[in-house]
C-alpha cells in the first residue's frame, strides 16, 4: 500500500498561457536566507561566489546563481544549478546566519507583454521599467500572501513565496490573467 | 493608496507593507525590577496620545522589515518626515499646521 503514495511538489503541473501571459512553475532551486553584518560581506560574497549588493533593490547574478538584497543586512541567494549553498557559507567563520529556505519557498515564473499588469492585480508597488528596472527585486505583497518579486527581464518575472502560499498566489495570478 | 517613505528602502512603499508598532522614543527603565507600580504603569501604559504631531514607530514589515520613526500629524493622516531608528527626534516646530 505504501508505494502508491507518490510525492508531489507544490505548483507541480501547473501552467497558464494566455494572450500576454505565461505563468510557469519554476524548476526546484537551492535558496539561502542570509542575514549578516556590514564586516562578514567580503568572505561572504568570495565563499558564494557573488558580489552581495548593498543598494536597496538591487540584485546580482552569475550563472545560475543570484543574490537578492531584502534588507540592509538581509539577502535572499538562489542556485537553479542545485549548488549546496549551507557549504559554501560553512567556511566562513565571521559572523553571519544562514537559513536553508529552499524547501520554504517555490517561485512562480511570470511572463508576457501584459506582465506588470498582472502583478499589479495583487501588488500595489510601482513596476513600472523605469522604478522597477531589469534586475530590480523587492519583498512585497502579493494579495494576502507576502512575496519577492524579482525582475528578471524586460517582460519577466520571478515571483518567490512560501510554498503554503503558492497555490493561493497561482490562483491569484490566473484571476488577474483572465482579466482583460 | 498612502505611500509611505522608508528610510532604509529609500523610497515611497504602499501602505499595504508596512505595520504600527507603537509611539516612538519611550526609554526603556533601567531599573525595571525597582520601579513603583505607578511608575510602571506610567513607562508601559500610558501613551501621549495627541491631536497633531506623534512620533511613531512602523515597521515595514512586507518590505526590508527594518523598524523606523515617523512623525505623522493624526488631525490630516499625513506622515510629515520619516527617519531611522535610533536618531534623535527631528525639530518640526510650526510644521503640520
Amino acid at each position: 500500500m505504501a508505494d502508491a503514495i507518490a510525492r508531489t511538489g507544490a505548483l507541480e503541473g501547473r501552467f497558464l498561457n494566455d494572450e500576454g501571459i505565461t505563468l510557469v512553475r519554476a524548476e526546484p532551486a537551492t535558496r539561502l536566507l542570509l542575514r549578516a553584518p556590514e564586516t562578514a560581506l567580503k568572505p561572504l560574497s568570495k565563499a558564494l561566489g557573488l558580489d552581495l549588493p548593498q543598494r536597496p533593490k538591487a540584485s546580482v547574478s552569475g550563472g545560475k546563481r543570484a543574490a537578492l538584497w531584502l534588507g540592509p543586512d538581509e539577502w535572499l541567494v538562489i542556485d537553479e544549478n542545485g549548488g549546496d549553498l549551507m557549504e559554501d557559507c560553512a567556511s566562513v567563520s565571521a559572523f553571519h546566519s544562514a537559513v536553508d529556505v529552499s524547501h520554504r519557498n517555490t517561485a512562480v515564473l511570470v511572463s508576457g507583454p501584459r506582465v506588470e499588469a498582472v502583478l499589479n492585480a495583487g501588488c500595489p508597488q510601482d513596476l513600472s521599467l523605469d522604478v522597477f528596472p531589469v534586475g530590480a527585486c523587492s519583498r512585497t505583497v502579493f494579495g494576502k500572501a507576502e512575496v519577492i518579486l524579482w525582475r528578471t527581464e524586460r517582460d519577466a518575472f520571478r515571483v518567490e513565496c512560501w510554498r503554503s502560499f503558492s497555490d493561493y498566489v497561482f490562483m491569484l495570478l490566473e484571476a488577474a490573467s483572465r482579466d482583460r | 493608496m498612502l505611500l509611505i517613505h522608508c528610510p532604509y528602502c529609500e523610497e515611497g512603499r504602499p501602505e499595504l507593507e508596512f505595520r504600527h508598532a507603537g509611539e516612538a522614543h519611550i526609554a526603556r527603565p533601567e531599573n525595571m525590577a525597582e520601579l513603583s507600580d505607578e511608575d510602571f504603569e506610567r513607562f508601559f501604559f500610558i501613551r501621549s496620545n495627541p491631536k497633531g504631531i506623534v512620533y511613531e514607530r512602523w515597521r515595514h514589515i512586507h518590505g526590508c522589515a527594518r523598524f523606523f520613526n515617523a512623525a505623522r500629524d493624526t488631525v490630516s493622516d499625513r506622515f510629515l518626515t520619516t527617519y531611522k531608528a535610533g536618531e534623535p527626534k527631528p525639530d518640526l516646530d510650526g510644521e503640520g499646521k
